[in-house]
């Protein structure tokens, strides 16, 4: 029997008048790390923004730890532990590291300490940043912070968009270490990335989503080395 | 002039400055947060006004006072929730023009309840004895004013800096969206700036009030308008500078008076708007944009 903590069965989402996500359906096993690749405007942001209550579905399920939490209001969402990690990190420019730490656990009422300590182990750099405000960071001390602060909800799913956007190659391998560490830690992961290469290479299990629909899927290496996964998202000729 | 009339020109213009801060406060707060000019907000404080007409009419000071901020209160917070809240995701203009329209709907309600005849503003005993230093003398109001006025300020920059809802207003001012990520409930957020903004105008209307003796239904327009002017100045979005703009303005205009210009003196709000619009359209202490890389 499988044990997924998250399973999409069907779901249409219009945006703007425009449908974005067609009739997809997929699996989030618990503790593992599954990503959804695809092009720019294939709908993968809004498939991650859907389950995160900030974009209302047409029809289809979103079952969580077996509840349909479809029309759930954001703040509902992440009381029952799912976050996400928005693309462009968006941290807040005006609040102290520590702060965007503290207001990443708005929703818990026992004391932060602990996860502040963990999140500075983490990341020491963000430690040494602690009382400077946010918009200072540099973009990956930005993205850095952004994933700390969706650990302070201490969830259960953490769902990134684009954390790689506009990094430099180091930092972005920094960033796939840095979750590879929160999964063994027991979150699991759902991973939205254009760098497909870099995606596939941690994941547990892919999906390859094209105008709103899922078109392939597979584990990481399968995905890989697939002919067609190769020729459209890895830039390696046939 | 002479020291003493200098001395009682200046305590005037203080006294006025800090009603004028505490209405230019909800006017800056509820831009930051929901980048809404909220013109009702003068005529919330003209409601106030006639609240404590008829909550004196019946009852002692001391229970008159907490049941006027309470009623401004709920009136405030339900402005918010009947005319703005249903117009989140419209185009900004709509819900401007949603609050021009709430501002009409108040002063025509109040002249249809109330006539536009002028009503006597109750006296509040303890305010109005008359204090003496040396030469000068006032109201026990004039001198209140502006203590009360920086006392709740100093509470209001705690309440922001300092607390779990105060850091979530600054999260919400900035960014709807990541906001909600983190798992705040966007209309408390949003409702809480509303009551505190009616909290303090409602406690600017008593002071004021008090002063003036008389409320009609178009006792809000003005000093409404002077006290966007005041936060304008001090930049739209900061509280200090709204404080900061509502003394100025204050001051200015008790020595405008005192100089016998005050016909002018209404005139002299409105073209500091102008000059500030012209020449520092960010204000005193408005917030700079910074570019995101």
């Amino acid at each position: 029997m499988e044990n997924n903590i998250l399973s999409i069965e069907d779901l249409y989402v219009s945006y703007g008048g425009i449908r974005a996500v067609k009739g997809i359906s997929l699996k989030v096993p618990q503790g593992k790390i599954v990503t959804l690749i695809g092009a720019n405007g294939a709908g993968k942001s809004t498939i991650l923004r859907t389950i995160a209550g900030l974009v209302k579905a047409e029809s289809g399920k979103i079952i969580y730890q077996d509840k349909d939490i479809i029309g759930s209001s954001t703040s509902v969402i992440v009381d029952q532990g799912i976050t996400l990690v928005p693309e462009g990190r968006r941290v807040f420019p005006d609040l102290t590291v520590l702060e965007n730490l503290k207001i990443g656990g708005y929703l818990r009422k026992d004391s932060l300490d602990e996860d502040i300590e963990w999140v500075y182990q983490l990341f020491p750099i963000l430690k040494d940043r602690s009382w400077q405000l946010a918009g200072t960071l540099s973009g990956g001390e930005q993205q850095m912070l952004a994933v700390g602060r969706a650990l302070m909800s201490r969830p259960k799913l953490i769902m990134m968009d684009e954390p790689s956007l506009g990094l430099a190659p180091l930092i972005v391998r920094g960033i796939m270490d840095i979750i590879k560490t929160i999964n063994k830690e027991g979150v699991t992961i759902l991973l939205v990335e254009q760098n497909a290469n870099l995606a596939l290479k941690i994941a547990h299990y892919g999906y390859v989503c094209e105008t709103g629909s899922i078109t392939l899927e597979g584990t990481g290496v399968e995905l890989l080395n697939d002919e067609s996964v190769k020729a459209a998202y890895l830039g390696k000729k046939r | 002039m002479s020291l003493t009339t200098f001395l009682q020109h200046s305590l005037t213009g203080i006294s006025l400055g800090g009603s004028y801060a505490l209405i230019a406060i909800g006017y800056t707060m509820v831009y930051g947060i929901l980048r809404l000019i909220n013109f009702a907000h003068g005529d919330i404080f003209m409601m106030a006004g006639y609240f404590m007409i008829f909550a004196m009419a019946s009852l002692p000071w001391a229970i008159s006072i907490p049941l006027v901020i309470i009623l401004t209160v709920i009136l405030g917070v339900s402005i918010e929730r009947i005319a703005y809240k249903p117009l989140r995701t419209a185009p900004r203009m709509s819900i401007m023009i949603s609050a021009i329209g709430v501002s009409y709907l108040l002063q025509n309600l109040a002249t249809y309840l109330f006539t536009a005849l002028p009503r006597a503003y109750p006296e509040i005993p303890f305010l109005k004895k008359i204090f003496r230093i040396g030469d000068l003398s006032a109201s026990l109001v004039t001198l209140i004013t502006p203590i009360l006025t920086i006392i709740l300020v100093f509470c209001l920059l705690f309440l922001i800096n300092k607390t779990k809802s105060g850091m979530a207003m600054r999260a919400v001012s900035k960014d709807f969206e990541t906001a909600q990520l983190m798992g705040i409930k966007l209309n408390n957020t949003i409702s809480y700036t509303f009551l505190i903004g009616s909290f303090l105008a409602a406690v600017g209307s008593i002071l004021y009030f008090t002063d003036r003796m008389s409320v009609t239904p178009f006792s809000g327009t003005l000093p409404g308008l002077k006290c966007f002017v005041a936060a304008v100045l001090g930049g739209i979005g900061s509280i200090p500078g709204a404080v900061v703009g509502g003394f100025l303005i204050g001051i200015c205009e008790t020595f405008l008076v005192a100089f016998g210009y005050s016909t002018f003196s209404d005139a002299f709000t409105f073209i500091l708007l102008i000059v500030i619009l012209l020449f520092r359209p960010t204000g005193l202490f408005g917030e700079k944009i910074i570019d995101k890389v």
